[in-house]
């Protein structure tokens, strides 16, 4: 049995305290990929089997699901501008085709307004038929981005500070 | 689908999440107990696929889109082993609420596949 099991040395230690905030980023990550699935298979899967029946809410479900596949890459590779952009947009599309689905289902080509209908879409209804998740995920997607983005500037002490108070020790 | 079974693999996947998220806000990387249940999750569904096969044969005859239902089936059957991959690669207590995910999504999917078939 060799002896040499690296110690946690205080560098590593540091870095894995540093990354406790990628850490929520990583379950943001995984439940972005879980309804990037959902929301895309069973786009494609409406848009193959009755296309029809309501064009405009079965392509705004397929453009939704890139936006979310495209999101869960942006979080996973930590490419910041790009979840913002794409964050954003589901934030917006949700709000207005969720209003739009309620108010005036006709405008997307939609009979019945049930979130769990044969027509409903990730977006219908504030995505009620998604557990309302995607309402509330883009909030926390902006909230972890903008927390995250914050992070590095607060945790830095100003070298001003340092060399005021060091002499006073 | 049986609707016993349907529920009872729901409260399967409930239970899974719930230790999991659980487990992962307490702090712990993924261990037996998570990864267990994941497993057991995946199993349960390993069965409803082969129920679906069978149960039209025996009269079990779904009420909806029968490639609907498989789609969900076989994106189901995917779901729980990415996850155990992950927290395999990405051994820190978020992977354990990552996990917990990935079962309550199981749980849903379960869910709306029964509804395909038919609430009869």
């Amino acid at each position: 049995m060799s002896e040499h099991s690296p110690e946690p040395d205080p560098a590593s230690a540091a870095k894995v305290s540093a990354r406790g905030g990628a850490g929520v980023g990583r379950v943001l990550v995984a439940v972005y990929a879980v309804l990037a699935i959902a929301a895309t298979g069973r786009s494609v899967f409406q848009i193959i089997d009755r296309f029809s029946e309501a064009p405009v809410a079965f392509a705004l479900s397929a453009f939704s699901g890139v936006v979310y596949i495209v999101a869960t890459i942006a979080l996973g590779a930590r490419l910041r501008g790009l979840a913002w952009v794409t964050i954003s947009i589901e934030l917006i599309g949700v709000l207005v085709v969720g209003t739009l689905s309620l108010v005036a289902p006709a405008a997307l080509g939609l009979d019945s307004i049930d979130p769990f209908g044969r027509e409903s879409t990730v977006w219908s209804a504030y995505g009620a038929g998604y557990l309302l998740v995607p309402l509330v995920l883009p909030v926390l997607g902006l909230l972890y981005l903008w927390r995250s983005g914050r992070a590095p500037a607060a945790s830095g002490t100003s070298p001003s500070e340092v060399a005021t108070s060091s002499p006073k020790a | 689908m049986i609707w016993g079974y349907t529920i009872a693999q729901v409260a399967l996947a409930c239970a899974a999440g719930l230790i999991c998220v659980i487990s992962g806000l307490a702090g712990r990387k993924p261990n037996d107990p998570s990864l267990g249940s994941l497993v057991l999750v995946e199993l349960a569904l390993i069965a409803q696929l082969v129920i679906a096969i069978i149960a039209p044969g025996l009269g079990n005859q779904p009420v909806g889109s029968v490639p609907e239902f498989y789609v969900y089936l076989i994106s189901a059957l995917l779901i729980p082993p990415l996850a155990v991959f992950w927290a395999l690669i990405e051994r820190t207590r978020w992977s354990s609420v990552v996990l917990g995910v990935a079962a309550f999504a199981i749980a849903v999917m379960v869910f709306r596949m029964q509804q395909i078939w038919g609430l009869g």
